[in-house]
């Protein structure tokens, strides 16, 4: 090598090609070796968990969606206002809106007062929508989650609206009661983290009988 | 099953896993950074580099090494973000905007992963998997080199040689990272993590409304970002997005993973000063901080305090129905004692002391059990700390591990201890002086808002890289300061125990009398734990009762 360089030289030029060979083997070669297996042992998996009904994705079993419709109504800056659509299983309260290109939390803290106003207005809003008493509310039901994105709900909200969806579709409780059994997802392994039912998963089911 | 019999069943499964594989891995590295075999591959990358493999390295250029790579590594990162736009699957993204490609540069770097962007609408797929997670790997491996150098500062006698930094570097990378992270994104990848090139794809839901499911090479770079205690988000929601952690099992695989090297390491150092049981009592300490900081997060999350989360009913906000309490203290815990910062769930919304908890466990210096080798580094600095102290009680010539704890030792150990708390209060204070700066609070209402400043740097110069996420943080003000502040206490730090690592090789050691302060057994276990505890706390205790003590009690 160049020995008659000053040494702190030398070590820039090892330094670029150490770089430059790691770049090569750590930022191309492997995303892409394993990417290749990913997608040959696992493709539904690492592809996003993609489910179609009837010919056409309709949502990732992973990521949470909205299941609002239009209230007719519009906010100050002429948006329309999404309300709860009685039909459907409804998702946790999201600080994006369950967009998937925008993933993330409220970021509100324990004493923030708009979280307290939010808390408060979320409670009533469900109260009203279950015809429960606003003591009843879970937890999940007024709170943002950490993604924005969670598919998940507790089973106690759940349970809170099997009565209204089964009402509002004519059907019987115990076929909107079975669904939802289906569609939860008890701790991994019995112990690791917590039950929760896949609104997603229970809202499609709820679609395919049509 | 309850959920507290859950909770202990799920810390249970964590601990056992671990145990299983500390021999076996820690016994593997200590091979890796002792063994004089190259393997062919490495004679190849050493031709390429242009090394000698053989030649070991004082302190002095095994610093000089490590910096110029570091230094290049800030360029190129930097060139990547500046030039996406140009590049390939930049998904039409623009070229990230200077400031902030400074800060990021600095950040992944600097093993913190501190994200100033949102990740969806900033980075390609280019510079996320060519640029980020190729710093994923190597700042890790950076931090191992400088552990190991140090190891050896205590193995060896009378030489002014430390090793090889090429060597070193490579050898992690490709013996140790490599390997891990391939059997690693598999696992994810089957537990539904995603795994591909694709910009995401439209999906029009049962309720006629369209989606963008986002896609990307999540698993393999969040296994690196969880081994490598990185914490960089592929996502903005980090570990939280279901995509990075889809379930319980994946969930706790990744906080497996940031826990091992860390935790393995101390049998290595064991094995390489011939001394195993130092290796676990340097293990005992980390262990204990890490229960105890794992316990009072818990508790505090569990016990719900704080007027929102009260009104809510749990302390859910900011949490995956999935996790819940335990899964994400026991999450908060792992990545503040680590030097990870990953998060599955939003510290920003914890409860005052909860949230606390996790801020005060960074503050420890991320040495419970701490970063990919800068745990082990940063503990054994504190270890010569607890050594001198108890030497000045009994009036004896401090000893640590055979070696004399001199004048020079002292003040270098001194100056380390004092590097990250001086650029991370200096910082803080700096920020809450300036208007410009405190505009970036979000919860403006409460002593909430100063500790997300305190936050913010703590982080920042602990090189975790967590957020109270409400901060407003791609401002030029928080980019240049908080992007100084992480190669500061990166860089200034890891010279430091380079030098002290040369410092000690070359002492002859020093036998092992009646007189010597047995540094293996549970009483200095006990004082190095207290010494963490006190140094930490007289340190940082002002600037917490202005943040969350005030907001807790």
């Amino acid at each position: 090598m160049a020995s008659n360089l000053p040494g702190s030289v030398r070590q820039f030029g090892v330094a670029l090609r150490a770089l430059l060979v790691f770049t090569a083997v750590l930022g191309i070669v492997y995303p892409l070796v394993m990417t290749g297996a990913a997608q040959a042992l696992f493709h539904g998996n690492a592809n996003g968990s993609i489910v179609k009904i009837d010919g056409k994705d309709v949502a990732s079993d992973l990521i949470g969606q909205a299941y609002t419709m239009d209230s007719g109504k519009k906010d100050a800056d002429g948006k329309a206002i999404m309300v709860a659509d009685p039909k459907w299983f409804q998702t946790r309260p999201s600080a994006s809106a369950y967009d998937g290109a925008a993933s993330g939390g409220s970021n509100l803290g324990p004493n923030n007062a708009d979280l307290i106003a939010a808390i408060d207005e979320r409670r009533k809003a469900v109260a009203e929508l279950e015809g429960v008493d606003p003591s009843q509310v879970p937890p999940d039901a007024v709170t943002a989650s950490a993604s924005g994105l969670d598919p998940s709900i507790s089973p106690a909200y759940a349970a809170l609206q099997v009565n209204r969806v089964a009402r509002e579709r004519n059907l019987p409780v115990a076929t909107v009661q079975k669904l939802v059994e289906d569609a939860t997802q008890g701790r991994t392994l019995g112990f690791l983290g917590e039950p929760a039912v896949n609104v997603v998963k229970l809202n499609n089911a709820l679609a395919a009988l049509g | 099953m309850s959920d507290t019999a859950a909770g202990l069943l799920q810390v249970g499964l964590l601990l056992v896993c671990l145990a299983a594989v500390y021999r076996p891995l820690g016994g593997y590295m200590a091979r890796v950074y002792t063994s004089d075999k190259d393997l062919r591959v490495e004679r190849w990358a050493y031709k390429l580099f242009g090394v000698d493999s053989k030649a070991d390295q004082t302190w002095a250029v095994y610093a000089r090494s490590l910096i110029a790579f570091s230094a290049l590594s800030v360029v190129l990162l930097y060139l990547l973000q500046r030039l996406q736009h140009w590049l390939p699957l930049s998904l039409g993204l623009p070229n990230v905007e200077s400031g902030l490609a400074f800060n990021t540069a600095a950040s992944f770097v600097s093993n913190t992963n501190w994200q100033s962007y949102v990740p969806e609408a900033v980075m390609g797929h280019l510079v996320q998997f060519a640029g980020l997670a190729v710093q994923n790997f190597l700042s890790a491996a950076v931090g191992m080199t400088v552990a190991v150098a140090l190891i050896r500062g205590f193995a060896r006698a009378k030489t002014d040689r430390l090793g090889n930094f090429w060597v070193d570097l490579t050898r992690t990378t490709l013996r140790i990272l490599l390997p891990i992270a391939v059997i690693g994104t598999l696992v994810l990848v089957a537990t539904g993590v995603v795994q591909n090139f694709s910009g995401g794809h439209e999906v029009t839901s049962v309720v006629g409304q369209t989606q963008h499911i986002p896609g990307g090479p999540v698993a393999s770079q969040e296994v690196i970002k969880e081994l490598g205690t990185n914490g960089g988000g592929f996502y903005n929601a980090n570990s939280s997005h279901p995509f990075e952690n889809p379930n319980g099992l994946s969930n706790l695989f990744e906080i497996f993973l940031l826990l091992l090297i860390p935790v393995c390491i101390t049998r290595t150092f064991g094995l390489m000063i011939k001394d195993k049981r130092q290796g676990y009592a340097i293990l005992g300490v980390m262990g204990t901080l890490w229960a105890a900081f794992t316990f009072s997060a818990t508790f505090f999350e569990n016990q719900g305090a704080g007027t929102a989360t009260r009104a809510a009913g749990a302390a859910m906000e900011g949490k995956e129905t999935r996790f819940g309490e335990w899964a994400s203290a026991l999450f908060a815990t792992s990545t503040t004692g680590t030097s990870t910062g990953a998060v599955n769930s939003m510290h920003d919304s914890f409860t005052p002391l909860g949230g606390g908890t996790a801020l005060f466990h960074m503050m420890l210096g991320e040495v419970s059990p701490g970063g990919t080798g800068t745990g082990l580094y940063g503990m054994l600095i504190l270890a010569i700390l607890a050594v001198f102290v108890a030497g000045l009680m009994v009036g004896r010539t401090p000893e640590y591990l055979q070696k004399k704890i001199t004048a020079r030792e002292m003040k270098l150990v001194s100056l380390y201890i004092l590097a990250t708390p001086t650029v991370v209060l200096v910082g803080a204070s700096l920020a809450m002086g300036l208007a410009v700066a405190r505009a970036s609070i979000l919860n403006t209402d409460s002593p909430h808002g100063f500790s997300e400043v305190l936050y913010a740097f703590t982080s920042a110069g602990n090189n975790n890289g967590s957020a109270f996420a409400g901060i407003s943080a791609n401002i030029p003000f928080y980019n240049t300061a908080l992007g100084l502040v992480m190669l500061l206490g990166r860089f200034v730090p890891i010279v430091l125990a380079l030098a002290l690592a040369g410092s000690l090789a070359q002492q002859q050691p020093v036998p092992v009398t009646q007189g010597t302060l047995p540094t293996h057994k549970a009483l200095f276990v006990t004082m190095l734990v207290g010494v963490v505890l006190i140094v930490t706390g007289l340190t940082y205790f002002p600037a917490l009762t202005l943040g969350p003590l005030a907001e807790g009690l």
